[in-house]
């Protein structure tokens, strides 16, 4: 494990992980750590400060915010991490073939892809959430189809870098057949910018799913989760700002540990992030 | 190059049919329609019909869709299904301000993004590049309603120096939007420099260790005459991309920060009229935004093929 060694050697690697280990374990065990129910209600304690019972304070609801901030996160690590073995599988499987095949087919759904990436996502998603509710089941297959098409063009491109190099010739002209060329030689070359791309697209599918739930798309109440605790406390933050912290905290940690590994692992492997801005 | 601008254009208006018919196959596809949306419990039997006859959405799929583009072409994009009020105009007033938010924040955040960037490369792992490098990450990564929200409470209600909420109805004077917009600029700006600065600063490096700027420091050329003559003229020019993508953000609805401060531009107009099943409005929004998105972007590229020094000197030596 070359590259995991080369990406812990950068401080911010080993941050990143360090991140992103803690929330995935957070999310795993939190279930069985946390002190309270996620939902108790308790009117007499509403706007607690942090203090010995309550770590964190408690919500608008006198709901404690150490277990909602702990439990906040699940939903969004659930789908995101369905999602995004999803879009980066279909979108690298039509990107290689496309950039193989050429030709009129490529023309044409390449057009398709642009036309897609020249809408807004926020109109992408919410025509399909705004009809179909925004459950597990809708929002997996929903992320995983609109975050896999930029993957498309990634993938495309890395193919048509590598096939133009000597080794694919040298293969061609070993008289291999197309799919141990692929398998052999082309797939380990695009590998790379393939897992760098998944790690992109794993924070920009949190980014988008917590900002759903922060404007009310997302995960339903009560149900903790950041965007929606964050959107809930935001009318409160003068009376009661440790609402708003905790969740803030939580999410910008976990994101900001996924880009640091996005980063390293990038730097690892010999790719620079690509710079395109989020869609 | 003028067959490759006609070529690339041509693609572009592909692109943006393509994208228009796309979200009008999408809501139509869907179940449910603006009727249901504005009727809801009395979507039922006459009452429903007659609303569908009054919208036109009994006729086929097709004759709506090139009725539609017929009359978009021509600069009618008929009224919205919600309030009757022509689209044109309500998409009028939005667009003005979200060009606004635009506006200012592209003002503020280019001219910081270039300086940052320069800096940040010419002195490489110096402690600016360093601060430069991890708050970008920061700045590009950390979801902007969280930190939105941390300025609201750092600014408004910590510190009272500007208001956390912009109060302007959509077609209200632009004065109304002051103070109110310095905060959602901010987000913004925060955004979009990093993004620009990375760039920058990557291609000011890659300059500064490219031959021709070696050759001009062997030849003994001054420094600050390589970075202004020789590098930056080729560094920049990457940026131009970047800023082409960061316009067609802007201007797609920064949705987010547009619900955070209230602020009434195109991303709530797309929230509110999806919400509501308004289809001619979501038509004409998705139509503005990819035409937006395909227009910065072949700008962008054309002018990069225009400035690039490669370029006028293969033409003027050959």
């Amino acid at each position: 494990m070359g590259v995991l060694r080369r990406m812990l050697a950068r401080p911010s690697g080993a941050i990143g992980f360090a991140f992103v280990l803690l929330h995935l374990a957070a999310a795993v065990l939190s279930p069985w750590l946390v002190p309270y129910e996620a939902t108790a209600i308790d009117a007499a304690l509403m706007f607690a400060p942090p203090d010995a019972a309550h770590w964190l304070g408690t919500d608008q609801l006198g709901r404690d915010i150490l277990t909602r901030t702990m439990l906040g996160g699940r939903e969004a690590l659930l789908v995101t991490l369905i999602a995004t073995p999803l879009a980066v599988g279909w979108g690298a499987l039509v990107g290689i073939h496309l950039g193989l095949a050429g030709g009129r087919l490529d023309d044409v759904l390449m057009r398709v892809v642009d036309a897609v990436l020249a809408l807004p996502w926020i109109l992408k998603m919410l025509v399909i959430i705004v009809t179909f509710g925004a459950g597990v089941t809708v929002l997996v297959p929903t992320l995983a189809f609109f975050y896999g098409v930029p993957v498309i063009r990634v993938a495309r491109a890395a193919t048509l870098g590598v096939v133009a190099r000597d080794f694919i010739s040298a293969a061609r002209a070993r008289g291999h057949r197309p799919g141990a060329i692929v398998r052999r030689e082309l797939l380990p070359n695009v590998l790379d910018a393939l897992m760098v791309e998944g790690a992109m697209r794993w924070s920009w599918m949190l980014l988008a799913f917590s900002s759903l739930s922060f404007l009310g798309f997302g995960v339903a109440p009560p149900t903790p989760d950041w965007g929606l605790m964050i959107a809930d406390s935001r009318s409160f933050m003068a009376i009661a700002p440790w609402a708003a912290m905790a969740p803030v905290l939580a999410l910008s940690t976990l994101i900001i540990g996924i880009n640091f590994v996005a980063d390293a692992l990038a730097k690892a492997v010999g790719l620079d992030r690509a710079l395109n801005a989020p869609h | 190059m003028l067959r490759l601008v006609l070529n690339r254009l041509l693609l572009g208006l592909v692109t943006v049919a393509l994208a228009s018919a796309i979200i009008f196959g999408a809501v139509e596809a869907l179940p449910g329609d603006a009727c249901v949306a504005v009727l809801q419990r009395d979507a039922v039997g006459q009452r429903l019909a007659n609303c569908r006859h009054d919208l036109g959405l009994d006729r086929p799929a097709l004759t709506r869709y090139l009725g539609w583009a017929a009359g978009a072409v021509q600069g009618d994009l008929g009224v919205s299904a919600g309030s009757g009020r022509p689209i044109a105009a309500l998409l009028g007033e939005r667009l003005r301000n979200t060009l606004l938010l635009a506006g200012l924040t592209l003002a503020v955040g280019v001219p910081l993004a270039l300086l940052l960037g320069v800096l940040g490369g010419l002195r490489r792992d110096g402690a600016l590049d360093i601060v430069l490098s991890t708050g970008g990450i920061l700045a590009m990564t950390i979801p902007e309603f969280v930190s939105a929200t941390v300025l609201i409470f750092v600014f408004s209600i910590w510190l009272g120096w500007v208001p956390g909420i912009v109060v302007a109805a959509p077609g209200a004077p632009l004065a109304d939007f002051f103070p109110g917009i310095v905060l959602p600029v901010a987000v913004l700006t925060m955004v979009m420099t990093a993004h620009i600065l990375r760039t920058i600063r990557s291609s000011v490096i890659e300059v500064m260790a490219s031959d021709f700027v070696r050759m001009a420091v062997l030849k003994g050329v001054p420094y600050a005459r390589i970075v202004w003559r020789h590098a930056l003229p080729s560094a920049l020019l990457p940026a131009i991309n970047v800023i082409a993508l960061t316009i067609a953000w802007l201007l797609g609805g920064v949705v987010v920060v547009e619900k955070v401060f209230n602020y009434p531009g195109l991303g709530r107009f797309m929230i509110d009229s999806i919400t509501e099943r308004d289809l001619p409005v979501v038509q004409a929004l998705a139509l503005l935004v990819a035409s937006v998105y395909v227009g910065v972007n072949l700008a962008a590229d054309l002018l990069t093929l225009l400035l690039d020094p490669r370029l006028r000197t293969h033409r003027a030596g050959g």
